[in-house]
């Protein structure tokens, strides 16, 4: 290796001088007699003893290596492996004792000694069906008794998505100083070539599935005050099916109904009517004060009074929010 | 006597679901290529997750439980086919050295466009 260096400079050196004393055949020349000898007739002037040392060197460290290697490779690896298992076997039983552990420490279940029994969910169980009209005891105490909260909650989600769009959207602004974006932009095979296009199969399963798994959602979003449910869960579903549909059709065919135009819309709107109702409710009502809007029957599917148009601004803000993720993690724009 | 019966085939379905999900389970950690695995984890999503809730079906208090259990045992086999067959073609066109897993047909080594193809 260290031989090779100052050859190849001698011999660049020779060569170039050559050049600089003859004409143009004699360079030609001397390139075809280094083609056909390779090895130079001058020897440079090396010191032997050192040479000498440093072979020796390096024979010592290739040898330690090889035989670093087959130990590696024979009982080192068996240690390695047997420490691996029982450092396995060992972490998962600690693990399984701490968790035991914890759980056995933990209040008996439904125990009324326990710290989370106070006067709150007392009063929650009590007096919750006539404060909220909610028959769900969930929903009334997210959409009522704590709807500051939630909306707290739904403007993160849309904070959320709107740091995430200007962070990875790609469209003829965004060329001019996201790097990210010239990079997929000039690239565009590079990641989602290989994604499935126009595939008949989930083409017809989509057909089949994207109707009910919407329906569902909307159900769930409807029924949120009444049955387990509500606008995150029943967002999360319908956001679902707009993933199905776009995995199945294609982008071109969702922005038949959905764009970004719709998306921001449709969240402002929904994140207003949110706020405005609350504010109103928190005006006329709230601290048990008297309400205006009527609780209704319990259980009708219109009672409960603002609670029901709270789950519908969440179902959409969530429905959106999930969708938008998906659409500018997969392709950088909605 | 009936409860007792239908406690019996309730019992039976789940045990053998759960046996089932276990064979899955241990195929897809013992096999080392993709198809092979999906090959056993299609296993569980049909054959296992279906004899579970069907025997919990069979278990509920009342026919309307009952019936959403069966559809969701219709709705995963509708889903989790197409997310196999979908998985299965993304390593058909992707894997440079599949002809040696695999016998490929000639129709699929040349990556031809991609209408409807069965992997």
């Amino acid at each position: 290796m260290k031989r090779e260096r100052p050859d190849l400079l001698l011999r660049a050196r020779s060569r170039l001088t050559h050049f600089l004393a003859s004409s143009d055949e004699a360079l030609d020349e001397r390139m075809a007699q280094s083609q056909t000898q390779p090895a130079l007739s001058e020897e440079p002037p090396v010191d032997i003893e050192y040479r000498r040392m440093l072979e020796a060197e390096i024979e010592e460290e290739r040898e330690t290596a090889a035989r670093l290697r087959t130990w590696n490779e024979r009982r080192g690896g068996r240690l390695r492996r047997g420490v691996y298992c029982v450092l396995c076997v060992a972490v998962c039983l600690a693990m399984i004792a701490l968790f035991l552990y914890t759980a056995a420490c933990l209040p008996d279940f439904g125990s009324a000694q326990s710290p989370a029994n106070n006067e709150v969910p007392t009063r929650y169980i009590e007096s919750g069906l006539q404060e909220t009209g909610a028959v769900n005891i969930v929903t009334g105490m997210i959409l009522d008794y704590r709807a500051f909260d939630t909306l707290g909650e739904s403007s993160v989600l849309f904070t959320a998505a709107m740091v995430v769009l200007l962070l990875l959207r790609l469209d003829a602004d965004s060329q001019t100083f996201s790097p990210l974006a010239r990079v997929i932009r000039e690239q565009p095979h590079s990641d989602t070539f290989y994604e499935p296009h126009h595939d008949t199969i989930l083409q017809h399963a989509a057909k089949v599935l994207v109707p009910v798994v919407l329906l569902l959602g909307i159900y769930v979003v409807l029924n949120g005050h009444l049955s387990p449910g509500g606008g995150f869960s029943g967002g999360a579903i319908m956001g679902a099916a707009l993933m199905i549909y776009v995995t199945a059709f294609g982008f071109e065919a969702i922005r038949r109904f959905f764009t970004y135009r719709t998306y921001q819309r449709v969240v402002l709107c929904a994140l207003l009517t949110y706020a405005v109702s609350k504010c109103y409710s928190f005006y006329t009502g709230a601290n048990g004060l008297h309400s205006v809007i009527p609780l209704g029957t319990p259980g009708a599917i219109l009672s409960s009074g603002l609670i029901l148009v709270l789950n519908i601004c969440v179902g959409f803000i969530v429905t959106c929010t999930m969708y938008a993720f998906y659409a500018v993690f997969r392709k950088g724009e909605l | 006597m009936i409860a007792w019966f239908r406690f019996a085939l309730t019992a039976a379905l789940v045990a053998a679901g759960l046996i089932i999900l276990c064979i899955g389970v241990f195929g897809v950690f013992r096999f080392h290529y993709a198809a092979n695995r999906m090959h056993a984890s299609a296993l569980n999503d049909t054959l296992g997750l279906g004899l579970c809730l069907l025997g919990l079906a069979v278990s509920a208090p009342d026919g309307f439980t009952a019936a959403k259990l069966v559809l969701v045992v219709v709705f995963m086999w509708i889903s989790s086919p197409v997310a196999s067959h979908l998985l299965c073609r993304l390593e058909v066109e992707t894997n440079e050295d599949r002809g040696q897993y695999m016998t490929v047909r000639d129709s699929l080594t040349q990556a031809q466009p991609k209408e409807g193809e069965k992997a």
